[in-house]
């Protein structure tokens, strides 16, 4: 809604690097090794190998809890994750798990929307989160101080185990719900979007939107339900991380779970179907068409995930230093932005190519695209390029763990994922290993061209 | 080589309460180019960034956007590294890298295992003085900025809102033009265009570079003068004021997209930040827009998204530390049903609210704690660091403002909140702009503006 002050060369990065392109350490045990630190570069993967310290228990409550401590700064991060996505909602339902998850804190225990929104500010707290495809999450940061820290806790116990939904506010959340899809309906990025997983995810939850009619369908009677059976403490991950010992960290987890519903556990969305190759149109009047080509291409913890990851990086995943950028952008100037990425879900999550274009050339843009992905389906990366890849996702691990905030993140994702611990320690090993024929062979089998879908929107 | 003794002096100083050592550290050139450094060695990273004062602003009519043109072509060859090779060698050493144009600044950045510091320093070092610039790299970037424009500005009605409110708001001052540029502007800018930018305003004199993380800044001063020290300075163009007359009168325009919900935007004239120890009115107009948009219980929020139900969305901002002239700015979309007017009736009316009633002690409180929270969380992240004293220096400020800020915010009282609200909230300062969505069916695709097209 503000003005946007910065404009920048590059576009955002999409997703896709994902949590396979990061590591996990705690900060202050790198602190500590002073001489590896020092030859951090050249012994990236023996450094990552030795001593990540993640710890993992299950509370009392049947939570699963996953721990990092971090003493530098006066913070604290925690998030609970659970089964409660888009994908576990009822038919004509869609918009659910969003809405479930916003108005968490929209009443509570014996507070109001008011009170609780004036509680965190006043003691400098954020909660935050969202509902993706297959997760709900909650997330809490706050200062450690004991008055602040408990206050917060407190209250983000309180919006997870007791909340009151009240039908007014729902009504008036509906209201915004529809508005915006209303809006996002005229515009181009999000109507390619929508379209793009509707045609990749055929008869899938994965492929659904919230439409003004799903969510004017939504009851209170649907919130209280979806939270009861998805946000139970059996499901639930904790991850914390911060300025707290192991036993404070027990004893936060048990407090944020004992109290939620006794529902939850191991949910798994019904089976991905592959889609035929087709290519949808859709009329619109931006001076840009916005291009998606991609299908389902694969799961969390599918062996070939690595190979795709690596070769990716080749192909659209790496910035400047990709393929599609090279042949689309600073050859021909075809485009501000083009990416490749692979995202990972529960079950097959999307591979995908995305660019926007001048519409009178989206078709000189989509042919080289669509050449670049088959050249490179079919010789996968030279010998450079591969070792240029490994050398950035290796080397790159420091980056991408340098905060709590993004070291947060992967404990999330390791737990909700059921990942194993040693998972990110492995990274590196598991990286340098890809070879260019498994690239080649794992683009073979989930990338194929008979399943291909694109998606233009703006199309002349 | 640092021991664990190291991890435990820093841990003791991280939660002091009030740090008082020296980091960040700085250090200038003979050449006029300032190092600051602050030390961060919680993960063996750091980010280094340059920063150039040159943005938006210091174009002359007619070469709008050139700012953000050279930006992209600094990623192109110089004397000695071909094209791409920049952004290749940053991502060899496991690095990120980008850069931004904004009104008052360029600045490039990367975020490299500290090891690789040296070497993106030499990289950065080698672009300021050594950029070579071509009509063929010039020919395909250009079309490159112009669909960053389509994709920016051109098919989003909001944006298109604020480059018509700039544009009306600003007459005289250079903030009425777009960073991007107009598109007749871009399609006939030139490879000399660019170059003479450069020529102008890339010398070390007019730049800081500013580096946060896993570093020892005696180091980092070594590699400075090593690799940015070669540089001359160079005469800079000089800098005409082009302050904006008073305006006499409210401004209103409309632009017409396609688009479902109205978008309205109000501007008024206000004072920026010029003398950090007597003004007051740039910390209370501050202030003023932390209580009506600064959390999740302020007034905006509160009263009208979640009270009167009358907007979809609702945000309140002001920036005093900038170059140019300061705005104080109010803008929101009216939930289904609603109409823009009667936005703009609530949005004025919670203003008139503070006018008669004033803020509370409570409201302050409030705000006070979320900005010593947010000083805390920043830590963080290196490059929240490097970007909050980079902002500052760009704004003419120092970096060792940054606790003299956080006080005198503290300092504000109610009273002075309600008078900069009856003071800078006259229409005769005020510029509305306002989207009138248009049925996307009906709508036909946009053709930039100009006479040449290729």
């Amino acid at each position: 809604m503000k003005q946007s002050k910065l404009i920048a060369p590059h576009p955002r990065p999409r997703p896709g690097a994902g949590l396979l392109n990061r590591s996990l350490r705690s900060i202050i045990e790198l602190r500590a090794r002073a001489a590896l630190v020092l030859l951090f570069t050249a012994l990236a993967s023996s450094l990552a190998i030795a001593g990540v310290k993640i710890e993992h228990w299950v509370a009392p409550s049947g939570a699963k809890v996953y721990f990092i401590e971090a003493r530098v700064l006066p913070i604290l991060d925690v998030q609970i994750d659970f089964a409660a996505g888009g994908a576990f909602v009822p038919p004509g339902k869609a918009g659910l798990a969003g809405l479930t998850k916003g108005l968490l804190e929209a009443g509570a225990g014996s507070l109001d929307e008011e009170a609780i929104a004036g509680r965190l500010v006043d003691i400098g707290a954020r909660l935050g989160g969202g509902a993706d495809s297959d997760r709900a999450s909650v997330s809490l940061r706050t200062l450690v101080t004991k008055p602040e820290r408990d206050a917060a806790l407190e209250l983000m116990r309180t919006v997870l185990s007791a909340p009151t939904f009240p039908q007014s506010v729902l009504e008036r959340e509906k209201a915004r719900s529809i508005a915006s899809i209303r809006e996002a309906e005229t515009r181009p990025d999000a109507i390619a979007g929508k379209r793009f997983a509707a045609a990749i995810y055929p008869d899938h939850p994965y492929g659904v939107s919230p439409t003004v009619d799903t969510v004017t369908a939504i009851t209170r009677d649907d919130l209280v339900d979806f939270h009861r059976k998805h946000y139970g403490a059996k499901g639930a991950v904790v991850s914390i991380i911060g300025d707290v010992s192991r036993a404070e960290a027990e004893a936060i987890a048990q407090r944020l779970t004992e109290a939620l519903p006794p529902g939850g556990g191991a949910l798994v969305p019904p089976a991905v179907k592959k889609p035929q190759a087709a290519t949808v149109k859709v009329p619109h009047p931006a001076a840009q068409s916005h291009v998606h080509v991609g299908l389902p291409a694969i799961s969390r913890g599918d062996p070939d995930y690595f190979p795709l990851l690596v070769g990716n990086y080749t192909l659209g995943g790496g910035g400047f230093v990709s393929r599609l950028m090279k042949e689309v952008r600073e050859k021909r100037g075809y485009a501000y932005s083009v990416y490749s990425y692979v995202a990972p879900r529960k079950l097959e999550g999307p591979f995908e190519i995305g660019l926007q274009t001048k519409r009178e050339q989206v078709g000189d843009a989509l042919k080289v695209v669509n050449e670049v992905l088959r050249d490179y389906i079919a010789k996968g990366p030279t010998a450079q390029e591969l070792a240029a890849a490994k050398k950035n996702m290796v080397d790159g691990l420091a980056l991408r763990m340098d905060s709590n905030a993004k070291l947060l993140g992967y404990l999330s994702a390791i737990g909700f994922y059921g990942l194993p611990l040693s998972y990110l320690d492995d990274f590196p090993a598991k990286v340098n290993a890809v070879t260019a024929e498994q690239i080649k062979s794992a683009f073979a089998r989930h990338v194929k061209q008979e399943n291909l879908v694109t998606v233009v929107v703006a199309a002349d | 080589m640092r021991s664990s003794f190291a991890a435990l002096a820093l841990f003791a100083i991280a939660v002091a309460p009030a740090p008082t050592f020296a980091n960040p550290y700085e250090t200038k050139l003979a050449n006029g180019l300032r190092v600051i450094v602050k030390e961060d060695r919680r993960a063996p990273t750091a980010v280094h960034m340059v920063w150039y004062r040159a943005g938006s602003m210091d174009e002359k009519d007619g070469t709008s956007g050139v700012a953000h043109v050279l930006e992209h072509l600094m990623f192109k060859g110089t004397k000695t590294l071909k094209s791409g090779e920049f952004n290749k060698r940053v991502a060899e050493a496991g690095g990120r890298d980008n850069a931004f144009t904004s009104r008052d600044y360029t600045a490039y950045f990367q975020i490299v295992p500290k090891a690789a510091l040296p070497e993106m320093m030499k990289l950065e070092a080698d672009r300021m003085a050594n950029l070579t610039l071509d009509a063929k790299e010039f020919a395909a970037e250009i079309k490159v900025v112009m669909e960053e424009r389509r994709l920016r500005t051109d098919d989003n009605p909001q944006a298109l809102v604020h480059e018509t409110l700039n544009s009306t708001m600003f007459q005289a001052h250079p903030y009425r033009r777009p960073i991007i540029g107009w598109m007749d502007d871009l399609e006939h800018m030139t490879w000399q265009d660019a170059r003479d930018w450069y020529r102008q305003w890339y010398a070390p004199n007019n730049a800081y570079v500013v580096i946060v993380g896993d570093v020892d800044h005696r180091e980092v001063f070594r590699l400075a003068q090593k690799y940015y020290g070669a540089h001359k300075a160079k005469a800079l163009p000089e800098r005409k004021p082009q302050n904006e007359p008073e305006q006499a009168g409210i401004r209103r325009v409309s632009v017409k997209a396609p688009a479902k919900l109205p978008y309205l935007s109000m501007a008024w004239k206000a004072p920026k930040l010029r003398d950090l120890q007597k003004d007051r009115d740039p910390f209370a107009l501050e202030m003023l827009a932390a209580v009506l948009d600064g959390h999740d219980a302020s007034r905006f929020s509160k009263h009208l998204v979640r009270g009167s139900r009358i907007a979809q969305s609702a945000g309140a901002g002001f920036d005093g530390s900038l170059r140019g002239e300061a705005t104080f700015i109010i803008d929101g979309q009216p939930a289904e049903g609603k109409t823009v007017a009667e936005l703009e009736a609530a949005l004025r009316a919670e203003i008139k609210r503070v006018q008669d009633e004033g803020v509370s002690a409570e409201e302050l409180a409030r705000v006070k704690t979320q900005a010593i929270a947010a000083q805390t969380y920043k830590r963080d992240s290196l490059m929240a660091q490097a970007m909050e004293i980079g902002g500052l220096e760009a704004s003419g400020l120092h970096w060792r403002d940054i606790d003299v800020l956080l006080e005198k915010l503290k300092t504000v009282t109610a009273e002075e909140v309600q008078a900069v609200a009856k003071k800078y909230f006259t229409d005769d300062t005020l510029t509305v702009a306002v989207l009138d969505p248009q049925p996307v069916e009906q709508s036909k695709p946009r053709r930039p503006s100009g006479a040449v097209r290729h």
